[in-house]
């Protein structure tokens, strides 16, 4: 990208730098902890102030507003936070009016930032991939940044709400155990359960399909069981298959069956008349055109089912470990660390849930992406 | 000029007709799901009512009234239908709904949490929307968040939230309304968003040679385009907040509401109320989503957009 | 019905198929009603109708008057409910398991998770044909419809024009002696509709197949048939059939000539008295 580059600020960015000059100096003046430790005391977030006001105002009035200028913006706002969060933890609880300000002015200058980067992207700079992931993620690191300073700053008990770097640290002190719940709620129940029901929904949405008085029964049927909790079966199963991952399993066999089963069938209607005739004239049997035109057409549809069931056998069979496990599985640990009031170690099970959850949803996105790349909506 | 393919010839037999739409199979497919219910409740009972004739040293029972008896256990694995729906008759219908014995109360604790967390979640939802329809960079910065939201298995934080916020004093509705506000927010927002862009690009410039404000364009243009979305977006959004209803009513000590009478039908083998409790909440799905199906029917038909 | 001949030339004349009179297509006393809730619809009432090998014969008519339902009747895709029907001396459904004929339609049917080549080859690899011979017959006929080089393409990768093109040599990779064509350019432009007449103009003279080709064009009837039957609407049934004595090789400025006019001024007054504009 050239120097010469110039983009006009729009409305949002001019109020988001005249607000983070005001702010930062307005923060300046003011206390960061008790009545008697002004912000100026503190080395790290004076600095922090005087850039923030420095970069605000100037952008403001009409300066930097090229590239460097916008790194200057980044890499400030993300000094100011590490000198926030930094001095907030010598402090707990006891920020006031001052410290408060500069959050707020590093938050500004962050979101600055983003505008910024959303404003490359408009006139077609900056690589469209890199920027599509880049806001996103500015957007998560600063909502942890809020969060870790919000809850040190205002010194909200742990109980409560623990912070992000005691969530961290509870996180990678019980690795082995949070490991053991990982094998036995995901790697067994969660993935016998998804293949399971996801391969039953298949197999006899295809078995309905070659009966056309079956699919009018059963599709308003599977509808209405899609829209029902079908999650209170998950005593049930416990009672009937035991306490171990089996009944977990057989919950999740449940969950997932039937959004597979909706999808594929209607995925097995959605080959148009025209193409249908055109595999009649080549005189194709019921297999060949199930192959070649029928399975790929449903693919959509198929992948469709295979998203929604990767939330849903997650939250099936953690839920369905409330009712009842052996001592191990990540509903079990959530429930009983609950009970003790170990609300971090809560925390780091829901972050291992949380990213197996969106890996395995991005693991089948993908493959879906390889595999119906023709389709208009993968096209883009 | 592409020909419809219809039957040659229509038959003189009623039941024919029945049969050719959906309600005639989804009536054949109810009554063979219920007779199977019947067979697999008696296998499944055997078992344990053989335990019981050998403890009374009854020998050479009859087939009739082994099948009778499978069917009337006090906790069999399986419960017939006519048990759930005795059961069904007893709890509702027999006590006073105040009781806590009485499903009607039960499930008025879970509605009302239910449609709490909806209205939130709806609300929530259509301004998330509208916000990211306007601005961009909301809609770089928060769609990806919204849409991965739902990775998460947000469910298992729902025993953390009920617990914490009854540790600092707020309980009752609103903890277990949360839950069901975060699983009903979802659906609305995305089907919002797509609603709100879905006029033509023909339409919006159209807009914009009235030198339309963007509010009238809103109001005039992306709202009523939307409509359609926002009602097939709430039925799955209703659905999605009674599971968490039912959900967040697990960790409260087993105290009141659909999941509650799960979670103690659980602890004490009662298999019969388990069912019934299931049963309830899916009739209560069922109307909830015809009862929104209904007002999607009333107001689009309203609008000249029914189809 | 009015089938005499234009300028009353005796019909076989002077043609390259001098005497192969085989009838391809051989149509009697047909009809098809189809029932619908409004009541009966007469789609196509009592049509006879022979097509000869050879013959490129074009049904032109106003939307309703049953010209793709008759296209569709040969290709066995709906039943009759009276009359007889014969292709190739077989019925339509012994015609289309022997895959007698290949057939394109209003929209090229692309399968899009399939390149051009591996499209070509969809009906082989139902017909059970070697790789081999597949690879030959996609090679052959990609050449033959101007598309050599796009092989590894996607369809929608492709323009409107090409991806008919493609459908064609699809249809045309089936080698059947009979082509089906259900209004196959009516999407495209006046431009690339052109272009496309006289590579298919060109393509039957090199290939001398049996075309039979639904279009509601006038110019592009006249311009490719040597055979035009004019059908009008409710109940469907034939108005006219008129004989081309266009010579059988011929150019697009061909639709200059006094001769291509005349032809033309007939099919339009044929469709003018078969329709009433009431409705």
């Amino acid at each position: 990208m050239s120097e010469t580059v110039f983009l006009r600020p729009r409305g949002n960015a001019l109020i988001l730098s005249a607000a983070t000059g005001v702010l930062a100096l307005s923060a300046l003046l003011g206390n960061a902890f008790g009545d008697d430790f002004p912000i100026v005391s503190v080395p790290r977030l004076t600095i922090a102030a005087v850039l923030l006001a420095v970069l605000g105002s100037a952008f403001a009035l009409g300066f930097i507003r090229r590239l460097p200028g916008d790194i200057a913006i980044l890499v400030s706002s993300l000094f100011s936070a590490y000198a926030l969060v930094a001095t907030a933890a010598d402090h707990p609880g006891e920020a006031t009016g001052g410290f408060w300000l500069l959050t707020l002015a590093a938050w500004t200058c962050g979101w600055l930032f983003v505008e910024r980067l959303a404003a490359w992207q408009a006139v077609g700079l900056g690589a469209k991939q890199v920027i599509n992931v880049a806001i996103p993620l500015l957007f998560g690191i600063w909502l942890l940044i809020l969060w870790q300073i919000v809850v040190t700053g205002f010194g909200v008990p742990k109980v409560l709400l623990p912070a992000p770097s005691e969530i961290w640290l509870r996180l990678t002190g019980s690795v082995p155990t949070l490991w053991a719940d990982f094998q036995q709620t995901f790697l067994k129940a969660v993935l016998f359960g998804y293949a399971a029901g996801c391969g039953a929904g298949f197999v006899i949405a295809i078995l309905v399909d070659r009966v056309p008085f079956l699919r009018r029964g059963l599709l308003p049927i599977g509808n209405l069981v899609s829209a029902l909790p079908i999650i209170g079966v998950a005593p049930i199963m416990v009672m009937w298959f035991g306490f171990d991952w089996p009944s977990k399993a057989a919950v999740v066999i449940i969950m997932t069956f039937f959004p597979m089963l909706v999808n594929t069938v209607s995925g097995l209607a959605a080959s148009d008349a025209m193409q249908k005739d055109l595999m009649r004239t080549y005189a194709a049997g019921y297999w060949q055109m199930l192959v070649k035109l029928r399975l790929p057409m449903a693919m959509p549809f198929i992948f469709n089912a295979l998203k929604i069931n990767s939330t849903l056998a997650l939250i099936g069979a953690i839920v369905a470990e409330f009712f009842g496990t052996p001592i191990v599985g990540m509903g079990f640990r959530i429930s009983t660390e609950v009970g003790r009031m170990n609300v971090d170690m809560v925390w780091a099970e829901i972050a291992v849930a949380a990213l197996a959850g969106s890996l395995f949803y991005g693991l089948v996105a993908l493959l879906e992406k390889r595999l119906t790349f023709w389709h208009p909506s993968q096209r883009g | 000029m592409t020909a419809s393919s219809l039957p040659a010839s229509r038959s003189t037999n009623p039941f024919a007709g029945l049969m050719r739409g959906t309600t005639g199979p989804v009536i054949v497919v109810v009554l063979a799901l219920l007779a199977i219910w019947y067979v697999s409740a008696v296998l499944l009972n055997t078992p344990f009512q053989h335990d019981i004739y050998a403890r009374a040293k009854q020998t050479n029972v009859s087939i009739a009234q082994l099948v009778g008896d499978t069917l009337a256990q006090e906790r069999p694995v399986l419960p017939a239908p006519h048990q759930v729906v005795a059961e069904m008759w007893d709890t509702t219908v027999n006590k006073a709904v105040t009781s806590k014995r009485s499903l009607v109360y039960h499930t008025w604790i879970t509605l009302s949490t239910t449609l709490l967390g909806f209205l939130i979640g709806t609300l929530l939802g259509v301004l998330i929307a509208i916000g990211i329809v306007h601005s961009r960079v909301l809609d770089k910065s928060l769609m990806p968040w919204v849409i991965s939201s739902q990775t998460i298995p947000i469910l298992a934080i729902a025993p953390m939230i009920i617990v914490v916020l009854n540790a600092v004093g707020i309980s009752g509705l609103l903890p277990k309304a949360m839950i069901s506000t975060y699983l009903s927010f979802f659906p609305v927002t995305v089907g919002m968003v797509k609603g709100l862009r879905s006029p033509e690009i023909i339409h919006l410039d159209l807009m914009h040679t009235y030198s339309a404000t963007k509010l009238q364009a809103f109001l005039k243009l992306r709202l009523p385009y939307a409509v359609p979305y926002l009602f097939t977006s709430m039925k799955i959004g209703i659905a999605a907040s009674l599971v968490g209803a039912i959900v967040g009513e697990l960790p409260t000590g087993a105290v009141a509401g659909l999941g509650a009478r799960l979670l103690a039908g659980s602890y004490y083998g009662q298999t019969v109320q388990i069912w019934s409790a299931l049963i309830m909440a899916a009739l209560l799905a069922g109307s909830l989503v015809g009862l929104i199906g209904l007002a999607e029917r009333i107001t689009l038909k309203r609008m000249g957009m029914a189809r | 019905m009015n089938t005499t001949v234009l300028d009353n030339t005796p019909s076989p004349g002077p043609s390259p198929q001098g005497g192969r009179n085989r009838p391809v297509i051989d149509i009697e006393k047909l009809s098809l009603t189809f029932q619908t809730n409004d009541g009966p619809v007469h789609a196509l009432s009592d049509i006879d109708l022979k097509i000869e090998e050879g013959d490129f014969v074009s049904f032109i008519g106003p939307s309703g008057c049953g010209k793709t339902t008759l296209l569709r009747v040969i290709a066995d895709l709906e039943q009759p409910t009276a009359g007889t029907i014969s292709v190739n001396g077989m019925s339509p459904n012994e015609a289309r398991l022997a895959r007698a004929y290949g057939y394109v339609f209003q929209a090229a049917a692309l399968y899009p998770w399939r390149t051009i080549e591996n499209n070509i080859a969809l009906p082989l690899e139902i017909m059970g044909l070697s790789r081999a011979e597949q690879r030959e017959r996609i090679q052959r006929n990609m050449e033959l419809v101007n598309l050599t080089g796009f092989e590894k393409k996607y369809p929608w990768q492709l323009s409107g024009g090409m991806q008919q093109r493609a459908s064609i040599a699809r249809a045309l990779a089936v080698e059947p002696d009979l082509l089906l064509m259900d209004e196959p350019f009516g999407a495209l432009d006046e431009i690339v509709r052109d272009h496309l007449n006289d590579q298919l103009h060109q393509l039957w003279e090199k290939t001398n197949k049996t075309v039979v080709f639904v279009t509601h064009s006038i110019p592009e009837a006249v311009y490719l048939s040597t055979k035009i039957v004019v059908l009008c609407p409710r109940p469907g049934r034939i108005y006219d059939v008129i004989e081309s004595d266009l010579p059988r090789s011929r150019t697009l400025d061909i639709r200059e000539s006094p001769e291509f006019l005349k032809i033309a001024h007939r099919v339009r007054e044929g469709l003018k008295a078969g329709h009433s504009y009431e409705d």
